[in-house]
């Protein structure tokens, strides 16, 4: 069969988008459709879960095979799918009170287990769907509906969550940044194994401006460094900046300046198995050190589908049962004539 | 009959229980000794009743493990009481002596009668025998010390020695019933296959045992059990929730469609993970997943991607699962979800036995969320439920739970194995050809209503399925009042016409002059057909309907019941199986017996309570 041509349109269904307007959802369907055709794989062989709240909603949008499950539970979903058909590209959708407070548990072990999908966790720092409730990723002492007199409690940060479940693969993008967006996507959807991509979103009703910080086009460039592997960890509107080592941590310095050259910037690895650096960049928090978005962190490791799928094939050769009954032949057994 | 001069006698059946710590062995020497009785062609019936402690303090009264097995023809129950008790300690003797019948014979290891043993189970005086007023005879035997003799040479240590007593008791058995020792001794090679010492020396203590009980042959009688009249074919004997694991593969083999299953260890559920985890040896995909709850939801993904899709768990396990069983009502996808129900409400009584969860099965669920429930009968009936469980998941497109309990889950019975052609195709309700191009999400079979089953990967029908309500025609997310109220018809009547896919009900012990029927359901059957025989022997005529299917109801149902003066109901539960039928058939004047103690029915307390019931 020849090879087929994707685009964008590919991916789209037939639904109006039924989200506010000027949601970040609306830019993040359109990186994933986008990032879909850049891969290649056929709709047919796509398949698009979530859980519940607003970003859940997603599955509805994509021309695939979708399932928008109950609250908390995609990623167990999702694991039971991929490992029925290891064939399909199977992703995750998911928002921060789905996938970190009422789906922690799935999250955690979806990662700790390495099941090949792809989790995107949009991260807008609040409940939108019922209308304004403070997260796992609300700052401390953040005022919510809920939360009248400031939160009490300390957040997750999502990286940390993940490094912690012994992740593989971690990157973060900002949800206006399309390009940034599609090609963290489509290195997630590349990855084997569980891959986490956190999209920092913005809600423009209920908490608007969250991520503005970081996310402004006026900042954005001195307050992010995009890391790509194996290229050196520069930033800045004038691309000046760098991370260097500061003994065990890293710093960021002007080359140029207090005799830092481009030699003493660190060159990001990816790849490699430690994630102590990794864990280190993903939690810089773009005040004194830059946020860290593109691909942190991604490394191979063994798979849960293909190594429940290489198993069975295994013991199957082994053994060379046929059928129940040939097994059951196989036991204790007496005849009766 | 007794053959007093043999000193053999005769038994059409007979019960025999094994009891000790729970660290004693006692599951496996019953284990061994049913299945060399089955392998004689006696049909058998066994209870295995531990403790939920995997080792409370040795010795103790809250320790007692049991294992009663009833061996001969006609064997339906493990029998209310048993014909030899062994003992290997004061407290198992403590806590079983009630279970003697008359005439019976209590076997106790006397090395373990001693003060600090009598102190542990509470006993007053240093004759435990003459403080619990047996009466039946008791032979003491020496286990310890016998089995210390048989392996004095053996070089193993101490407590390595102790561990061989549960083999010397069985060998004891098997002289005392005539069973032949050469089975036992296979059993017990495949059971320590990897450990050959340990086979070696508990080869040596059974054959001790054995030579035992022939040297005081003029101090006990021996038994001559009669066998069954069987239907020819290969036997092996399964616990029921092992023919449970079974029956799934089978319907997959049948179907077509590879076997997922997500489950989470709970009592006394796990043996299924257990089994349906070494069958990947068939192919199956067992995962056990981080709780309940992604154990049934990785089954509905499974399910979505087009597997045969299964979840196994106990009562306080289908609590958590139920608003995603709720999900695969709505999406319409094929579930078969297991309860082996224990005692509740909360942690209960795990190790125990109870038909409480059958309210949760049939109403556990937010909104109107009908669903098919199942309920095998017998150990070796966990295999065609099971079969059935998946056929009508498959075939409807619904979620089905199935009602199995601890004392069909852990019992065994011996099965014949099925044969090519012992069981139907299964027919997924996958897409037609005819309707391909105007295929829609919630398209239906007209006959059943059932939704077609599109699998992800084939070109064409990508569709969104999800929890929000869904256009009847379109598939497409709908608030409207009047579709609504149009899909929760729907659902229900799809759930409904599955009445027209299952057999009647049977009835049987009919007679013309039965006016009473006895009615029960599930795991209950063999105690409630003992007692329905019983009955009738002593001329009190009734028959007895034993429901499998729960909903939807065979259609003859109605007719059934109002056939009769009076229905009882019997059920280890308050009456949720009776009220069910209440709540249908208001004109039908059901009675109920009822029995929540963690245990199964004595068949004398069915006996009794009918008979009380018929004299109001």
């Amino acid at each position: 069969m020849e090879e087929k041509k994707y685009t964008q349109a590919d991916y789209k269904s037939d639904q109006p988008v039924r989200w506010c307007a000027g949601c970040g959802d609306h830019a993040v369907l359109n990186s994933l459709q986008k990032a879909m055709a850049t891969l290649g794989v056929a709709p047919e062989m796509t398949a698009v879960i979530s859980g519940i709240g607003c970003s859940s909603r997603l599955p509805y949008y994509m021309n695939s095979y979708g399932f928008h499950t109950i609250h908390g539970r995609a990623a167990a979903v999702a694991t039971g799918f991929k490992v029925a058909n290891p064939e399909m590209q199977v992703w995750q959708i998911s928002g921060d009170g789905d996938g970190l407070a009422i789906g922690g548990n799935h999250f955690i072990h979806a990662v700790r287990r390495n099941i090949d999908i792809n989790m995107l966790l949009l991260n807008n720092r609040i409940y939108g769907l019922t209308k304004g409730q403070y997260s796992p990723t609300s700052a401390r002492g953040f005022v919510s509906k809920s939360s009248p007199y400031g939160t009490t409690e300390d957040p997750f940060i999502p990286a940390e969550l993940v490094f912690g479940a012994r992740g593989n693969f971690f990157a973060r993008a900002i949800d206006v940044d399309l390009a940034t967006s599609q090609e963290v996507m489509v290195a997630a959807a590349r990855h084997k194994g569980a891959s986490v991509v956190e999209i920092l979103q913005n809600c423009m009703i209920f908490n608007n401006g969250i991520h503005a910080a970081v996310a402004d086009r006026e900042f954005r460039a001195d307050r992010t460094i995009h890391l790509r592997h194996g290229e050196k960890m520069i930033f800045g509107k004038d691309q000046n900046r760098g991370l260097v080592r500061d003994g065990f941590l890293v710093k960021a310095v002007t080359i140029g300046q207090d005799g830092w050259t481009i030699d003493d910037v660190l060159v990001h690895d990816a790849h490699t198995p430690s994630n102590f650096l990794h864990q280190q960049l993903a939690m810089m928090d773009g005040t004194e050190l830059p946020m860290a978005v593109g691909v942190i962190r991604d490394v191979e490791g063994l798979t849960y589908d293909a190594e429940v799928s290489r198993q069975v094939e295994e013991v199957r050769a082994r053994k060379g049962f046929d059928s129940l009954r040939s097994l059951l032949l196989a036991g204790d057994t007496w005849t009766v004539e | 009959m007794t053959d007093t001069k043999q000193r053999v006698k005769t038994l059409g059946q007979v019960a025999v229980r094994f009891s000790g710590d729970s660290g004693d062995g006692m599951q496996l020497a019953g284990n061994i000794f049913t299945n060399v009785s089955a392998g004689l062609g006696n049909s058998v019936s066994t209870f295995p009743d531990y403790p939920a402690e995997i080792r409370a303090p040795q010795g103790s009264l809250g320790g007692v493990s049991g294992f009663q097995v009833s061996i001969g023809s006609g064997v339906h129950t493990p029998g209310d009481s048993c014909d030899v008790l062994v003992a290997m300690n004061p407290a198992a003797l403590k806590q079983n002596y009630r279970t003697v019948k008359q005439g019976g014979v209590v076997i106790v290891d006397i090395d373990s009668f001693k003060e600090d043993g009598l102190k542990k189970a509470k006993f007053q005086t240093d004759d435990a025998v003459k403080e619990l007023g047996i009466t039946a005879q008791v032979v003491e035997v020496p286990v310890t010390s016998m089995t210390k003799a048989a392996l004095a040479d053996s070089g193993m240590d101490p407590k390595s020695v102790l561990k061989c007593r549960n083999i010397f008791t069985l060998g004891l058995l098997c002289w005392l019933f005539d069973r032949p020792l050469e089975s036992a001794a296979k059993m017990l090679r495949a059971k320590f296959a990897k450990k050959p010492a340990v086979y070696e020396a508990n080869a040596k203590v059974l054959q001790a045992g054995f030579d035992y009980g022939h040297n005081i042959h003029a101090s006990v009688s021996t038994y001559r059990v009669e066998t069954d009249e069987i239907r020819p074919g290969v036997y092996t004997d399964v616990k029921g929730n092992e023919a449970t694991a079974y029956g799934l593969i089978m319907a997959s083999e049948k179907s077509g469609l590879p076997l997922y299953l997500g489950s989470y260890p709970i009592t006394p559920a796990t043996d299924i993970l257990h089994e349906l985890a070494k069958r990947k040896d068939l192919g199956v995909k067992a995962c056990q997943m981080e709780d309940e709850i992604a154990g049934v939801c990785s089954a509905i993904g499974a399910s979505f991607a087009g597997s045969l899709a299964v979840t196994s768990t106990s009562g306080p396990g289908l609590a958590l699962k139920g608003e995603a069983i709720g999900l695969a009502v709505m999406a319409e996808l094929p579930l078969v979800v297991i309860d082996v129900q224990r005692g509740g409400p909360s942690t209960g009584l795990p190790t125990k036995t109870e038909q409480t969860d059958l309210n949760q099965a049939l109403y556990g669920r937010n909104g109107e969320s009908p669903l098919a429930v199942v309920a095998p009968l017998s150990p070796t009936d966990c295999f065609d439920t099971a079969f059935e469980a998946c056929r009508i998941a498959v075939e409807h497109m619904t979620p089905v739970i199935l009602l199995s309990d601890a004392f069909i889950g852990n019992g065994s019975s011996a099965w014949r194995i099925p044969e090519a052609g012992d069981y139907p195709e299964i027919r997924p309700n996958f897409v037609p050809d005819e309707v391909k191009d105007s295929w829609r999400p919630y398209m239906r079979d007209p006959e059943t209503l059932t939704r077609y089953w599109a699998i992800p990967g084939t070109p064409g029908m990508m569709h969104r399925l999800g929890g929000l309500e869904k256009d009847d025609h379109t598939g497409a997310i709908s608030t409207d009042p009047r579709n609504h109220a149009v899909m929760v018809e729907r659902r229900r009547e799809k759930v409904a016409r599955i009445a027209r896919d299952i057999p009647a009900q049977e009835v049987v012990c009919d007679s013309p002059e039965a006016e009473t029927l006895l009615v029960g359901w599930g795991g209950t059957y063999g105690h409630l057909y003992t007692a329905a025989e019983e009955l009738n022997a002593q001329g009190v005529p009734v028959a007895l309907a034993q429901f499998r299917y729960i909903n939807p109801l065979p259609a003859n149902t109605p007719e059934l019941l109002r056939r009769y003066k009076r229905v009882i109901v019997a059920e280890l539960n308050s009456g949720q199986f009776a009220d069910y039928l209440q709540a249908r058939f208001p004109d039908v004047n059901i009675s109920r017996i009822n029995k929540i103690e963690g245990q199964p029915f004595l068949v004398s307390e069915i006996v009794e309570s009918v008979k009380e019931l018929l004299n109001k």
